[in-house]
């Protein structure tokens, strides 16, 4: 379970966060979204005590990060973020089992079991066959599932995931997500992407110009209404299978468009959503 | 089906425990020979065996049978083998010194000289050399007046890159870089000064590194500074791994990099400051050491310093056989053994590293 209080956070005078809560009950995985800026980062920092907040608190399990030790908040939580990928070589074994760094002391070596669980990790992500690679040869889906495994070695309740799609193709995207979604581990995790949110998430948190716009089930937050002044763009619904997922559009300028192209109405990006998105202005 | 593979499936641990140990053993031993043969070399040779028979006579009292000259004697217990241990302590702490650096800064071309550390020690020697009481100086004067240079240097370097805050890489590379410029022009500055006609020779000479001041006393001080560090470093490698993939990782492991950071780099320069006082600015064994260890045992750091370490003494035992031999009686700077040989093993790595 983690919970966060009016948070307010930002960097060097700059502030980012303005007051923001956050609650993921236990098991459920909940999604960070918000447009560039609105300080998705930032608050999930927080969530690991990278950041410390200027305002507010956040408990794990009832708990204050900011009074946990660093070990300790490694064996609870644990984090894949977005990093720059090392100059110095490491091989896919050695980032795996870092994850379980936490569990060992200062002289202590990795012992047997720790190489089981890791060696368990990377088979769950699929990438076992490469633990003797270097970890930069590794393709952009196949360090991230290797993030995820060191995160899964870390045998944590908790998840905070980064935007762990990004540079993924669509394959990868929704299987990082799928996998995340059968960990049963308390999660958050960043997405740009609103449909996997929709498809992934059990709730979401829209943030705006670090405040929360809209909080709630799923349901509640992907909304027209909800989502186009956030992110400045006409939003249409479309009922899949399980889920919800939608289609997006350019909003039309209130202005005239660029007067040349009058052919087509402003800028729509594709036609097919177009004769049936309604209009809005 | 993919969790159908074999329960104790230990991801290659007892391979790569059999592969150190290996690597651990076999340096171990090359060192462990090398030695006796490293100190019977030169302008007057000693055979290993008669060397070995003087040290266990005179640590063991084993061969009680005196069967060698006084003076064959006396070059192996006051000056041959305090230097060739020197060269075991100086060569191990540049090249353990290099590795962390390396993973502190998480950059290939970090080496322990980086912390304005040579430069502060070389302007701490000219000192002494250009205008102390000449003879009456000297080793000690050097020798004191080089480690403090370190460690102001160090201490000027550390505050300019705000360890007190939070230390990037960036902000330390750029520190320790423009720190060493302006000592380079004190120390040059200096030289012009000085009105001593050999003083610019010995400045340079001590610049270039050598294992000639080696005496018992230099040899226990470095060497216990190198054994402490040696083991507080070893206790922070599982934290190094961390580190040498980002601060963020770092932190989310448990870790607080700032903080690894400003101790780290605190050990790291009072072992490089404790070397160098004694042997000058030896380059390149903490560039080149760190990566060749990488190659033969990973990235680890507590399979990495070790083997960095062992290396890095055999390396320097023995470039100091070539400076001592090669223009035998006169002694080359070992700088420049070890940067003709360093080189071309820099270059080799560059080209493996494209192929990669």
């Amino acid at each position: 379970m983690i919970t966060a209080q009016d948070i307010v956070a930002g960097y060097a005078g700059t502030p980012v966060l303005a007051g923001v809560g956050l609650a993921a009950g236990d098991g459920a995985v909940v999604g960070l979204i918000g447009p560039n800026g609105s300080g998705k980062s930032t608050l999930l920092r927080t969530l690991y005590a990278a950041l410390a907040p200027s305002g507010g608190a956040v408990l794990l399990d009832g708990e204050s990060v900011a009074a946990l030790p660093g070990g300790e908040l490694a064996r609870r939580v644990a984090v894949v973020a977005q990093e720059h990928p090392p100059e110095l070589p490491i091989t896919v074994a050695e980032m795996v089992l870092l994850g379980r760094s936490p569990h060992r002391g200062t002289f202590q070596a990795y012992t047997a079991a720790d190489h089981r669980i890791a060696a368990t990790a990377l088979r769950r992500v699929g990438m076992r066959e490469h633990a003797e690679r270097g970890f930069a040869t590794l393709s952009g889906g196949e360090k991230q599932r290797v993030l995820i495994a060191r995160a899964l070695a870390q045998e944590t309740g908790h998840l905070l995931l980064d935007e762990p799609t990004n540079h993924l193709d669509i394959h990868y995207q929704h299987e990082i997500l799928a996998l995340v979604r059968t960990l049963g581990v308390t999660t958050v995790v960043v997405l740009h992407d609103l449909n996997l949110a929709a498809r992934y998430c059990d709730e979401l948190v829209l943030l705006d110009a670090g405040r929360v716009a809209r909080a709630g089930p799923v349901a509640d937050v992907l909304r027209p209404e909800v989502l186009e002044p956030v992110y400045r763009v006409g939003v249409r619904l479309v009922e899949d299978e399980e889920c919800v997922q939608l289609v997006f559009r350019a909003r039309q300028p209130a202005a005239a468009p660029v007067a040349a192209t009058s052919s087509s109405p402003a800028t729509t990006p594709s036609p097919r959503t177009a004769p049936r998105g309604g209009t809005r202005g | 089906m993919l969790e159908k593979a074999a329960p104790a499936d230990d991801l290659g641990r007892s391979r790569r425990s059999r592969r150190t140990a290996l690597w651990v053993g076999g340096l171990l031993v090359a060192l462990v020979a090398s030695v006796p043969v490293v100190i019977g070399l030169g302008p007057v040779p000693i055979a290993p065996s008669t060397v070995a028979a003087i040290v266990g006579h005179h640590l063991v009292g084993f061969p009680t049978e005196v069967t060698w000259s006084a003076s064959e004697d006396s070059i192996v217990r006051l000056v041959r083998v305090p230097r060739a241990l020197l060269g075991v302590v100086v060569g191990a702490a540049l090249a353990a010194a290099g590795v962390v650096l390396q993973t502190l800064v998480r950059n290939v071309l970090a080496e322990p000289y980086l912390l304005g550390v040579t430069s502060g020690a070389s302007t701490g020697a000219a000192v002494v050399i250009l205008f102390g009481a000449g003879a009456a100086a000297g080793g000690g004067a050097l020798t004191g007046s080089a480690f403090l240079g370190a460690v102001l240097a160090t201490g000027v370097v550390f505050l300019l890159a705000g360890v007190r805050g939070s230390v990037t890489s960036v902000r330390l590379l750029l520190a320790g870089v423009s720190v060493g410029y302006v000592l380079q022009a004190v120390t040059s500055f200096l030289i012009f000064w000085s009105d001593a006609p050999e003083g610019a020779r010995d400045v340079l000479f001590w610049l270039l590194g050598s294992l000639a001041q080696a005496r018992w006393s230099a040899v226990a001080v470095s060497a216990g500074v190198a054994a402490v560090s040696g083991v507080v470093l070893m206790a922070m490698a599982r934290r190094f791994d961390a580190m040498a993939i980002g601060d963020e990782t770092a932190r989310s492991l448990g870790t607080d990099p700032a903080r690894l950071r400003a101790w780290a780099l605190g050990v790291v320069a009072l072992l490089v400051g404790a070397v160098v006082a004694v042997s000058g600015g030896i380059g390149f064994v903490g560039l080149v050491v760190p990566h060749v260890a990488r190659l033969c045992v990973g990235g680890a750091h507590r399979r990495l310093l070790p083997v960095a370490a062992l290396i890095g003494a055999l390396f320097l035992v023995w470039a100091d056989v070539a400076a001592r031999l090669v223009f035998s009686p006169r002694e080359l700077p070992l700088g420049i053994v070890t940067a003709l040989v360093g080189a071309p093993f820099l270059i080799l790595l560059v080209r493996r590293m494209r192929a990669a």
